[in-house]
């Protein structure tokens, strides 16, 4: 033990030679600002990301050694409230504790403010330059119009999304009448243009039979609404429902004597798998990325259980949170450094294996990540990986490799030189 | 034709939902002179204790014990609360039940967590009762149907037919004069604040698995309980029945039907503005009136106080 234990750090000693002013620090951990909601209406979902975030670090970094020879990620919360002003106060205070990278994800109005104010500190404090990794918020303008050097974005963004969806219903010979139901704000509105025009492109005999918006967080029964989607015939739904409208939206449409898919984009766990139960099985479908059923590896499958061995009360709900941890680790190895500008250099066309499944490409002109996009289908035949400590999970029907690969972007963004 | 038939049924049943929640808070505001900010509350709490005791004991337990227990807390808030805060007048009784509001919703947070309850219909009222031309009707809403209507019966009868029944109708009226003929004027509060509560709680164990379980449930249903017992008229049964399927009927009706204002508009003459984004009534001519549902329960609310500020079925002007 004790002579091997001597060799790992001779030959620690002979490899790592160029770093060795780096490892000076070795000790110190590589802070990571998560910067969400964990007070409010919203803590839930900030709650369960967090602990996402924090299991990521701990087994895909810290039970691996570190990266720069043994340096440590460490996940330090701090709570925005989803307010973009309070997001903006937490920036700084984040900053002033040392940390050069945040993770924000929910909200696309605090993403905003966040790509600004992080675009601005860079600028004015060259030496304390930050790194922006969006792991949630899915606005196309902040890899198009507002995209930043500095700003990566994990997941797929709404238009990958629905280009996907629209990819997997074109295909759909069934499908000949599409209802569009959303929330009356920014994201409901761009989830129902996205559909007009990517179903006219893909397959125009496609009849938009309804298309429509309803006040958010206000209607008290959705049974109306449930009645117009089956007076129209329709045979395939979409909406960018989330919370009670998600749930309330899709029991009313089900108890109306609906049939067809129900196409959504956050139909799943917070409570919201185990209230839908027996009555949503073939009939909720949830386009994202990262797939939990069937188990996409070993590695993967491993992941999951330890995930659920640790925290029995959550859910691996966003694959993306260990990518973004997996993504940061392998562009710091390859930089060798810390340093902002050199590690955003290095994670520009990098790819990496998904934690669970598939490849995650980093691409280069608008920091947006390309990886595969799954439609999966709520049910309790196949899964070994249920959610809300249910019967009933996510199974993967249909996958679009990587989504978006040939997307255009508006994005110019300025790099900077050194 | 058949959406409008499929579409009353809706809405009777959920101005039924409303009369539940509002026959309870109208005698409590005439008796008191008091807005119970947090009669919603205990219709949120009534869906939790349902939800929970239909977890170990099933749904049928849970529809009698749960009201039960929400009509025993509310009793014991007006005897060890709002009594005691009366003597200092409105003002603070108002706020008393806009902090219990608040409290209730932290203390759901607390207990039960944000995340949505999966609160599920019995097996036994969990199918299609009949199909309208392709619209199916579930059992269950036919059954909330029918609680509503006996509940207004058991009550209609209570206030009309018996001894106590004359005593509230009474102490509606003319609560001094009451009070100096001998009641107990402070117990009839508390039975009236108890049973208004469990009629409130009721109507959440009824409505938890049609509507939702979930924290933001009480604010949902809170405001528009308020405009039913103006519209109907304080402490009127009646003016509470119809009050509340006027404004069930209205806001499914609004919100079945996807009428636009810009065909209005242009019936009345008016010509769209060729360059939309630009024109200062744009929000008037892409609106919908599914758009505008939730707010007609107000601007009828706002015509009744203009026109007959009593209510439509009050005796006593506010």
């Amino acid at each position: 033990m004790k002579q091997r234990l001597a060799l790992r750090s001779l030959a620690a000693g002979v490899f790592c030679l160029p770093l060795l002013a780096a490892s000076a620090h070795a000790a110190d951990p590589i802070k990571i600002g998560f910067i969400d909601p964990l007070s409010g209406p919203f803590a839930t979902t900030g709650e369960n990301g967090l602990a996402e975030f924090k299991f990521a670090a701990e087994r895909l970094v810290n039970e691996k050694g570190g990266v720069l020879g043994g340096r440590n990620f460490e996940i330090v919360p701090f709570d925005n409230q989803v307010s973009p002003k309070e997001t903006l106060i937490k920036l700084q205070a984040a900053i002033d504790e040392g940390v050069r990278f945040v993770v924000q994800g929910n909200s696309s109005g605090v993403a905003n403010a966040l790509t600004d104010a992080v675009k601005k500190h860079n600028e004015r404090n060259p030496d304390k330059r930050v790194i922006y990794l969006n792991y949630s918020a899915v606005d196309p303008a902040l890899t198009n119009e507002n995209c930043n050097f500095w700003h990566f974005r994990l997941d797929a963004n709404a238009d990958i999304k629905m280009d996907a969806l629209t990819d997997v219903m074109a295909k759909n010979k069934a499908i000949t009448k599409v209802y569009i139901v959303g929330q009356d704000y920014s994201f409901g509105k761009a989830v129902a243009d996205g559909a007009v025009r990517d179903l006219a492109k893909k397959r125009p005999e496609i009849e938009i039979v309804g298309n429509e918006l309803h006040p958010i967080g206000k209607v008290k029964d959705f049974t109306p609404y449930a009645r117009k989607i089956i007076a129209s015939g329709a045979n395939a739904v979409i909406t960018g429902n989330w919370g009670s409208d998600m749930v309330g939206l899709g029991k009313a449409i089900i108890d109306a004597g609906y049939k067809g898919p129900i196409y959504t984009y956050y139909a799943a766990s917070n409570g919201i798998t185990k209230t839908f139960g027996a009555d949503g099985k073939n009939v909720i479908r949830v386009v994202s990325e990262g797939q939990g059923n069937p188990p996409p590896s070993k590695s993967g499958a491993e992941y999951i259980t330890a995930f659920k061995a640790k925290n029995p009360n959550n859910d691996v709900v966003q694959p993306r949170v260990a990518n973004t941890i997996q993504l940061l680790k392998s562009a710091i190895e390859k930089a060798g450094t810390t340093e902002a500008v050199a590690v955003a250099k290095a994670m520009e066309g990098l790819e990496i294996d998904g934690v669970l499944g598939g490849k995650v490409k980093m691409r280069a002109d608008d920091h947006q990540a390309i990886q595969d996009i799954h439609i999966q289908v709520h049910t309790d035949e196949g899964i070994t990986f249920p959610l809300d400590n249910s019967a009933y999970g996510l199974l993967v029907e249909n996958t679009v490799t990587n989504a978006g690969a040939d997307s255009l972007t508006t994005c110019k963004m300025e790099r900077p030189a050194n | 034709m058949e959406l409008i038939a499929i579409t009353l049924f809706d809405g009777l049943v959920m101005g039924l939902l409303l009369f539940m929640l509002s026959s309870g808070l109208t005698l409590i505001f005439s008796m008191m002179g008091v807005l119970n900010f947090a009669h919603a509350s205990f219709y949120m709490l009534g869906a939790y204790f349902g939800f929970q005791i239909s977890q170990s004991i099933g749904f049928w337990p849970a529809l009698v014990i749960a009201p039960i227990i929400v009509g025993i807390a509310g009793a014991l808030v007006e005897r060890y609360g709002l009594r005691r805060v009366h003597k200092y007048g409105h003002v603070p009784e108002l706020i008393f039940t806009f902090g219990l509001a608040l409290v209730i919703e932290e203390f759901v947070n607390f207990v039960w967590g944000r995340d949505q309850k999966p609160f599920q219909e019995p097996d036994s009222l969990h199918f299609a009762l009949f199909h309208l031309h392709g619209y199916a009707f579930p059992a269950y809403k036919v059954f909330m149907i029918f609680v509503a209507v006996g509940i207004f019966l058991v009550l209609l009868t209570i206030l009309t037919r018996t001894r106590i029944g004359l005593v509230i109708q009474a102490a509606l009226s003319h609560p001094e004069t009451v009070q100096n003929l001998g009641h107990n004027v402070p117990l009839v509060f508390m039975g009236v604040f108890g049973v208004g509560t469990a009629l409130a709680g009721l109507a959440g164990v009824i409505a938890g698995p049609a509507l939702g379980t979930f924290p933001g449930m009480a604010f949902l249903l809170g405001s528009i309980v308020f405009v039913t017992i103006v519209v109907g008229g304080l402490g009127s049964l009646w003016g509470a029945l119809i009050a509340s399927l006027l404004i069930g009927w209205l806001q499914t009706f609004a919100a079945s039907y996807n009428l636009r204002f810009a065909d209005i508009l242009t019936a009345l003459g008016f010509t769209r503005p060729l360059r939309i984004a630009d024109s200062v009534f744009r929000d008037l001519w892409t609106l919908t009136l599914p758009q505008i549902g939730p707010i007609l329960p107000y601007f009828v609310m706002v015509l009744v106080l203009a026109i007959r500020p009593q209510g439509l079925f009050g005796k006593r002007e506010l």
